[in-house]
């Protein structure tokens, strides 16, 4: 989204124009009792909308947003509260999270209470009864806080234009944690159709600081088509800064690790911290990382100081209990993910820790906001590193946060699947005008370039599939009104669109439960599941092990014993060496900003003198082993190790465009006669490993390096490798998810999960086949390009070292090489590797076959024991 | 046609063997999922499932209606390289009885294409108990060629070779850390079931319960289907899933 420099200077000049609005006396003497001034930004809000303006207000952690928020509604309410009873809701505040929707409607209360206002505020949240939501249909609360899929589920009953006919006013805060993805292309595509139940409505977003404000401020404004300027922007009103965050990254004396997660080496200092502060938040970035250092953590608990845990996969009630003890001061320290990145205010936080890499330095930001949520004090961050590379990581996110440099994600085209789903949900609340839904939808910024012909093929595909093949037409969903209109062809349909409203599609997870071994052999079957829960793990890792594989999972390496219901019982393996490692990396990819700093970091010495010493002495181990590469270079290293040849390349572009780099590079390698057997990537780099000497290859011209990493990999190998990627194909099932193609799973059907996965599986190859261009495909790839494969950031890569490749040629592993080299999560060269296995496995039937008097014929009785599988 | 053919028959890895044993008959398990009986010029397929996308959709799950075309095509493929003489289909080959009626005319003018100039049997399964004559060929209940039972469902009678489908068979073997799930022809030499042919079929690991009371076990062995090739596979090299 581009903005001339008119609309800039306009929009200048009004960030620039002092605020004219002022507080009612009702109000005013409230701030005075308290003994608080209203801030600048506060009343510059509180100005505009009046003003009858969107608006979008980005303040610092601290900086009283929420109240500013809301300050314009309380405003408006008070004047007329009386006379409003039952006319619907005044205000729908909106936030990611249940429990932030919760936090602030209690802190709401304190200036209704002392004001004396008669205002009306509930929640509404999956959590709220189904007779409080009946109530609230019949009689609206003034002001009614909840989230983007209970905005969806309510705009899909008739009911919805009583709710919101009078409609003022439409907060959306932590608008910057939602606005680039599949939830907030849903709320967009809501708020478009609230402005049309009730047109003067003005939205408010409510936002941390972000790369490119503008962008976010479209979202909170109508776009029209065709109308200049060619986007609409809110207002912007712009906080001033707190204090700077005191941020430091943490110094051991132990010796840094060379990969891995668990930052375990920090311990003692970091349990120093936690000491010497009243309330610490430790941010890791996965739920396996939280459950490992929070169990690391009590081990070295020797005065018992209450420390807990927070993730997204613990029980709701564990998780409430928690909340409600650091609101109430009774813990030292919690250990958690990003469930409590936003921002609800958890008491006294006096210290932020980040173990691990930060990964995005406007992510890093928003944690170390949590610390102190007083504007004028600065917040306290500790960076923990966990390995060398992420020494370079945090160095990078220090130096952007002292600049103040942020790294949001950009905005891109709203989701197809997000806009079939919201369709059927028009269609559930009242028969559409195709042509009054089409400009509504593309009112919302994330869909205001949609053509026409998308909007109709995702019409198409909600009403009857949207098939070339047009014989569904008596199953439709969607049927045409004598008028024209588009209705649900049965209640059932409305029923069914409400049991799968939202776009949140979780990766189907088992459990790692530890069963107990005694006298070196497991106890009988039944005993098994009494053991400990490890944490959780996705399905699709534990489906690639056999009983008996070994993986790194919480820091241990643990043998598979096999699956039971729906947990995935393990052992301790007193093994050195996992065979498979574990899926144990971030779910957030290394921003391309942080990238580039940690490039240059390595490429510049006089940088090196900034990092620990330990981490300055490996980079020059490597300058002098094998080559250290500038900032525009790309190294690749090529070594012997084992009987296997191994080439290790450093794009600095995240673990998933890695890992498709790795896919198509594996294609290349093969046609080239290198026998690629598979590869393994991380944040920073990827290594591939075949049978056949790369090393001289390249040497005697048999391998150019410039060719293997061509932009042409993005043509045919990418559509040929997409065609069986199992990426695309768990992309596919997200999209057949969301768009309501196949039902989401519920509480209590988990084990038809895995007939789903594969059935999905079966759509997609059928689909793929005689349909290539249908749009659920090009929903998926769509996906696939930002996401799991993370196309986008490929195609730059390559563009990037075209020409740049720098190739070092060495005896064995190099030491920037180690951390790959260390890393879990291989992934096997697709395709062949499958066959070459079938027939290894066959060819030991051959062996055996040979051997097949020694068998001799006793015949079991059928029915018997599988006698075979326990050899 | 001869392209086509060369690329079907190498069915197996050159260095394995390529026939399974029923009875006293050398059968060849096809990699795309058929079971060819070349002395009686017979093609075998089960659980086509056809119109299974048609039936989910009368349920509100609008799938891609494709599922009929690909597998009938896959089948006519098979037709085309091998040209049998008889063809059978061991039950469930249409997801509901109503269906067989309301193919589209492509797929329906597909079906007759393939049942021209051969003997055509239509195998009576659970999902099929009532085959309209629309359908063309002979229905039947079962059928036995040179003492070989072909039925949908396996039979309580262990002595008499039979060749069924019904369970869906998939096998799982794991490797090097890399696991493989495929479909796949099971068999103990005595009894045979075959894998599911149709596009929308879902699969039954061979360690299931189910598949116990079928086999002389220490005789299995799991015919798994690669992508050019079948690969027998030792039962005791079975992973459950």
């Amino acid at each position: 989204m581009r903005i001339n420099g008119r609309t800039r200077r306009r929009l200048e000049e009004e960030i620039a124009r002092p605020p004219s609005a002022s507080l009612p006396k009702q109000f005013a003497a409230w701030f005075s009792s308290r003994s608080w001034r209203p801030r600048t930004h506060q009343l510059e809000l509180l100005e505009r909308v009046q003003r009858g303006a969107d608006a979008l207000l980005i303040a610092p952690t601290g900086g009283g947003k929420t109240l500013a928020g809301f300050l314009p509604s309380l405003i408006d309410l008070a004047g007329c509260s009386e006379t409003r009873r039952g006319a619907g809701v005044h205000t729908l505040y909106v936030s990611p999270l249940k429990a932030l929707a919760t936090d602030i409607a209690r802190n709401l209360a304190t200036p209704i209470a002392e004001m004396g206002l008669s205002i009306r505020t509930e929640t509404r949240t999956g959590d709220t009864p189904q007779s409080r939501r009946a109530r609230q249909r019949v009689l609206p609360p003034d002001i009614l806080l909840t989230t983007p899929e209970q905005i969806a589920l309510m705009l899909s009953h008739k009911s919805a234009v009583q709710i919101f006919v009078s409609l003022k006013c439409v907060i959306l805060d932590e608008l910057h944690a939602l606005s680039a993805s599949k939830r907030g292309d849903l709320l967009a595509l809501d708020l478009a159709r609230l402005r049309t139940l009730s047109p003067d409505l003005r939205a408010i977003g409510l936002s941390a600081t972000v790369a490119r404000p503008y962008e976010l401020s479209a979202y909170l404004a109508p776009q029209h088509k065709g109308t200049a300027p060619a986007t609409h922007f809110a207002e912007i009103v712009t906080a001033e800064g707190g204090a700077r965050a005191d941020i430091t990254i943490l110094k051991s004396e132990a010796d840094l690790p060379w990969a891995g997660h668990a930052a375990r080496y920090a311990l003692p200092e970091i349990y120093e911290a936690i000491k010497a502060h009243k309330l610490s938040l430790m941010f890791v970035n996965t739920r396996s990382q939280a459950e490992l250092l929070f169990n690391e953590l009590w081990q070295y608990n020797e005065e018992n100081l209450p420390i807990a845990l927070h993730h997204g996969s613990l029980d709701v009630s564990q998780r409430r209990k928690v909340e409600a003890a650091m609101v109430d001061g009774k813990l030292r320290a919690v250990v958690c993910t990003s469930t409590l990145d936003l921002g609800i205010d958890w008491g006294d936080v006096d210290l932020v820790v980040n173990v691990g890499a930060p990964k995005g330095a406007s992510r890093l930001a928003q944690r170390i906001g949590r610390a102190n949520h007083r504007l004028e004090e600065p917040s306290k961050a500790l960076l923990v590193p966990a390995n060398r590379f992420e020494v370079m990581e945090c160095q990078a996110a220090l130096e952007a946060a002292e600049e103040g440099q942020q790294d949001t994600p950009p905005t891109r085209p709203g989701a197809l699947d997000v806009l079939a789903q919201h369709i059927l949900g028009s269609a559930c609340a009242e028969p559409f005008d195709s042509d009054l839904l089409f400009t509504e939808v593309t009112s919302a910024a994330p869909y205001r370039d949609l053509s026409r012909e998308s909007f109709d093929q995702v019409l198409a595909f909600v009403a009857t599939g949207g098939y070339a093949l047009a014989n569904y037409d008596r199953y439709a969903k969607l049927k045409r009104t004598k008028e024209g209109a588009y209705r649900v062809a049965h209640p059932r349909i409305a029923q069914q669109y409400r049991l799968n409203v939202g776009t949140i599609v979780e990766l189907p997870m088992l459990r790692v439960r530890l069963a107990r071994l005694k006298g070196g052999a497991l106890k009988p079957t039944g005993a098994l599941a009494g053991g400990r829960i490890l944490g959780e793990v996705e399905e699709y890792f534990i489906e690639q092990l056999a009983p008996g594989d070994t993986f790194v999972f919480a820091g241990e390496v643990l043998r598979f014993q096999g699956l039971r219901e729906m947990d995935a019982i393990v052992t301790r393996a007193h093994a050195t060496d996992a065979k498979v490692p574990a899926y144990a990396g971030g779910k957030f990819p290394l921003s391309t900003y942080l990238a580039e700093r940690v490039r240059l970091m390595l490429a510049e010495r006089r940088h090196w003198a900034k990092l620990p010493e330990q981490v300055a002495y490996w980079l020059k181990l490597q300058s002098a082993f094998s080559v250290v590469p500038s900032a525009r270079e790309m190294l690749i290293e090529t070594f012997p190790r084992g009987q296997r040849y191994y080439m290790v390349c450093y794009p600095f572009e995240g673990r998933l465009a890695h890992q498709t780099l790795g896919m198509l590079l594996t294609r290349r390698l093969e046609r080239a006669g290198a026998a690629p057997l598979g590869f393994v990537a991380n944040e920073y780099a990827l290594a591939v490993w075949g049978l056949n000497d790369l090393s001289a290859m390249i040497r005697n011209g048999r391998l150019s390096l410039g060719d293997l990493f061509d932009e042409d990999m993005l043509g045919d190998d990418l559509d040929a490798w997409l065609a069986e990627s199992n990426l695309m194909k768990r992309s596919f099932r997200v999209c057949a998810i969301i768009s309501g193609l196949i039902e989401r799973r519920h509480p209590g059907q988990e084990k038809s999960g895995r007939q789903m996965t594969a059935s999905s599986d079966l759509i997609y190859d059928v689909l793929r086949q005689h349909e290539p261009g249908h749009v659920l495909l090009k929903a998926a790839f769509a996906d696939a390009a930002t996401g799991l494969i993370d196309l986008r950031r490929l195609g730059e890569f390559l563009g990037r070292i075209a020409g740049r490749i720098r190739h070092s040629e060495v005896s064995r592993v190099s030491p920037l090489a180690v951390p790959v080299m260390l890393e879990i999560g291989r992934e096997s060269v697709p395709g062949d590797a499958g066959e070459t296995l079938l027939r290894e496995t066959a060819e030991e039937l051959v062996a055996e076959a040979l051997g097949e008097d020694a068998l001799g014929d006793v015949k079991q009785s059928p029915g018997g024991e599988h006698a075979a599988r326990q050899t | 046609m001869l392209h086509a053919r060369l690329d079907l028959m190498p069915e197996t890895a050159p260095t394995l063997r390529s026939h399974v044993t029923i009875g006293k008959h050398s059968l060849q398990p096809l990699a795309a999922g058929a079971l060819y009986w070349q002395e009686q010029h017979a093609l075998l397929v089960a659980d086509l499932h056809l119109e299974k996308g048609a039936a989910l959709a009368a349920r509100g799950m609008l799938l891609p209606p494709y599922d009929t075309r690909a597998t009938l095509s896959r089948l006519g493929k098979i037709i085309e390289a091998l040209d049998p003489q008889r063809v059978v289909a061991l039950g469930d080959s249409f997801h509901r009885s109503e269906c067989a009626d309301r193919l589209v005319d492509d797929d329906f003018d597909l079906l007759r294409s393939l049942q021209k100039g051969r003997d055509w049997f239509w195998i009576c399964g659970n999902h099929d108990p009532h085959l309209p004559e629309s359908v063309g060929g002979t229905v039947c209940s079962s059928l036995t060629i040179e003492g070989v039972v072909l039925r949908h469902e396996p039979s309580d009678d262990a002595r008499t070779p039979e060749i069924v489908g019904h369970l869906h068979p998939v096998a799982r073997i794991s490797r090097r850390g890399t696991v493989v799930r495929r479909r796949c022809f099971a068999t103990d030499k005595s009894r045979l079931v075959m894998p599911a042919f149709g596009a929308y079929t879902g699969g039954l690991n061979v360690m299931d319960e189910a598949f116990k009371p079928l086999f002389y076990w220490n005789q299995v062995e799991a015919w798994m289907m690669g992508r050019h090739a079948v690969y027998p596979v030792l039962g005791s090299l079975l992973l459950p899933d």
